[in-house]
């Protein structure tokens, strides 16, 4: 499902001459259906781990394979299918702010030219779900960093993707919300989904009990 | 809390039944009308770029005009004047000296040889009147009364081309000397030399025309793109295809430029029909009266026929040069992702 092989990122440093490697020599498998916590301090690399399994980035180093495609060897025009079947919760949500918290989470489903029927029925479903049944045209600039969060969260899960990804998701969430979105979470990968969930919140891990992933400047410690 | 309660169900509308909530897969563009996902609307200013498309548009026209009509006058003169010859006979009443039969005035002199002459298809004086008609545009309504010298005017149609001229200068000028030969072909020559880079810098003018159209365009794009990157960046990372994101922008810049076009087609009319109505009596000296000012009738029949289609593709013209210049644009500038 997600294979890492001696896997290396530098980001391109405009000015310096070597570039600023993030990530060194990261190997490890994610199987069908598995859960992982992605842990380790802020700046450890987590961010730039997950943008490497939702192809925002191609690895610098090393072989990377998402969905049984190799992402190091596969043309460009590939990456755009294996983007609609990942889902992602930003950190910083990334919701479109001239858009409205419906066609936010609408948005992936009109990229994949769902019809617009289908559309109304899941989208308007899932805001009720996350508890934003009479919010459903606010701009995300009117909700408050919960609210936004969980529209981010809609809008990841809403194509039932394949592989969920989500980068300190319970950040601006109280107590009860990560708890419930934390029990979602876990619901998808027994049903078959693949999670990796990036956080700096080693309470909340040990609380649900699954295999881990730690980093510690750029590299996985066991 | 109401977000509790619902959780507290276990019942997640995600997994329900994933096989019956399967998206039908078929392409069905059902986009909404006005789903402005990219924020395109802003990004790409319905202000300027329709603005300079429209002028850009305007001056098209006026080229293509100038064009036309700079082919339609090189066509004109080619036509009217190649054979033209005219013949000046200075002291026209004057006894002519010499052979011939005695008595002759030089102007009579002058005829015979030409009607005489197998070149020759046709040898008219002017008469006075006509002279006067002539002359007075330069010299007013009084010629006649001016004591002037005039000499006498014969206005000679060529049955074949102009290479026997000189043997005719020499003939006439020796049975009345002073005599002047002048061939219109070498100004219809030069006034067709003139046409024709009229013409050429109509052309030029059409093209330069076009090309700072596109590079309007491909410059709002670019601006477009930059003030909606970071939505660009989201729906990419969502899984759009560049085809997707492309077709935004080329929607979007199609519009814009299509009521540019239209507007500067509109703008350039009225121009076209005035010009059009100027330069009406010139194409037409042979039928109409010199100077008898605009031409009568509907004044819509002024303008060729070829510029009457060329104004509606105006905006079919801006709207190819919008759609492609986005397309290439776009797909360019997506490179940088991965
Ligand atoms: N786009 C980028 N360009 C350059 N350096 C970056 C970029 N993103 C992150 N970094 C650097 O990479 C390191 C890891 O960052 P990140 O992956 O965001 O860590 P985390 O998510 O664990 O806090 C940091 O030192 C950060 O400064
Ligand atoms: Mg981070």
């Amino acid at each position: 499902m997600v294979r890492f092989e001696h896997v290396g990122l530098s980001y391109p440093a405009p000015g310096r001459r070597s570039a600023a490697a993030v990530l060194h020599d990261v190997s490890f498998r994610v199987p069908e259906g598995g859960f992982r916590w992605l842990l380790g301090t802020s700046g450890a690399g987590k961010t730039s781990l997950l943008r490497l399994m939702y192809l925002a980035i191609r690895p610098t180093e090393g072989r990377l394979s998402v969905l049984e495609t190799d992402i190091t060897s596969a043309r460009r025009g590939m990456l755009a299918n294996l983007r609609r079947r990942i889902g992602v919760v930003f950190q910083d949500f990334r919701l479109l702010p001239h858009l409205s918290a419906f066609d936010n989470v609408a948005l992936p489903l009109r990229i994949a030219g769902r019809s617009e029927g289908q559309i109304r029925a899941d989208v308007a479903e899932m805001l009720r779900w996350v508890g934003l049944a009479g919010k459903l045209e606010s701009p995300p600039e009117t909700l408050s960093g919960g609210e936004q969060q969980r529209v981010a969260i809609a809008r990841a899960v809403i194509t039932r993707p394949r592989l969920l990804l989500a980068d300190e998701p319970t950040g601006n969430l109280d107590e009860a919300q990560a708890e419930r979105l934390m029990r979602l979470l876990q619901e998808l990968s027994r049903l078959g989904t693949t999670v990796v969930v990036a956080t700096h919140n080693e309470a909340l891990a040990s609380r649900h009990g699954a295999p881990a992933l730690r980093l510690e400047h750029g590299r996985l410690v066991p | 809390m109401a977000i509790n309660a619902v959780a507290s169900t276990h019942r997640f509308p995600i997994p329900r039944n994933p096989m019956l909530i399967r998206h039908p897969m078929g392409r069905s563009r059902l986009r909404p009308p006005g789903f402005d996902d990219l924020g395109l609307e802003r990004a790409l200013s319905d202000r300027l770029l329709p603005f300079l498309v429209a002028a850009m548009a305007f001056l098209a026209a006026l080229a293509f005009g100038g064009f036309l009509a700079a082919a339609g006058l090189a066509r004109h003169w080619q036509q009217g004047a190649e054979a033209a010859v005219t013949v000046q006979v200075p002291d026209p009443s004057a006894v002519a000296a010499g052979g011939g039969v005695a008595g002759t005035t030089r102007l009579g002199r002058v005829l015979a040889l030409l009607r005489a002459d197998p070149a020759v298809a046709r040898a008219h004086a002017l008469t006075a009147a006509e002279l006067d008609a002539l002359l007075r545009p330069w010299l007013g309504r009084d010629s006649g009364r001016l004591a002037l010298p005039l000499p006498a005017v014969i206005a000679v149609s060529l049955a074949r081309p102009t290479a026997t001229l000189q043997r005719l200068g020499k003939s006439l000028r020796e049975a009345a000397p002073g005599t002047l030969v002048e061939s219109h072909g070498v100004w219809v020559r030069r006034l067709t030399v003139l046409a024709q880079s009229l013409q050429a810098s109509a052309a030029i003018a059409l093209l330069v025309v076009t090309a700072v159209a596109i590079a309007v365009v491909a410059v709002g794009t670019h601006a477009g793109l930059a003030a909606s990157r970071e939505a660009i960046e989201i729906v990419h990372v969502l899984g759009a295809t560049d085809d997707y994101i492309a077709a935004r922008f080329a929607a979007r810049a199609t519009r814009l430029a299509v009521l540019g076009g239209g507007a500067g087609a509109l703008a350039a009319l009225p121009v076209l029909l005035t010009l059009a109505g100027l330069a009406a009596p010139f194409g037409r000296l042979d039928t109409a009266a010199a100077g008898s000012g605009p031409a009568a009738g509907f004044p819509g029949t002024a303008l060729p026929t070829l510029l009457w289609l060329a104004l509606p593709l105006l905006p079919l013209g801006a709207a190819a040069i919008g759609y492609l210049t986005a397309q290439v644009t776009v797909r360019h500038w997506l490179r940088r992702l991965p």
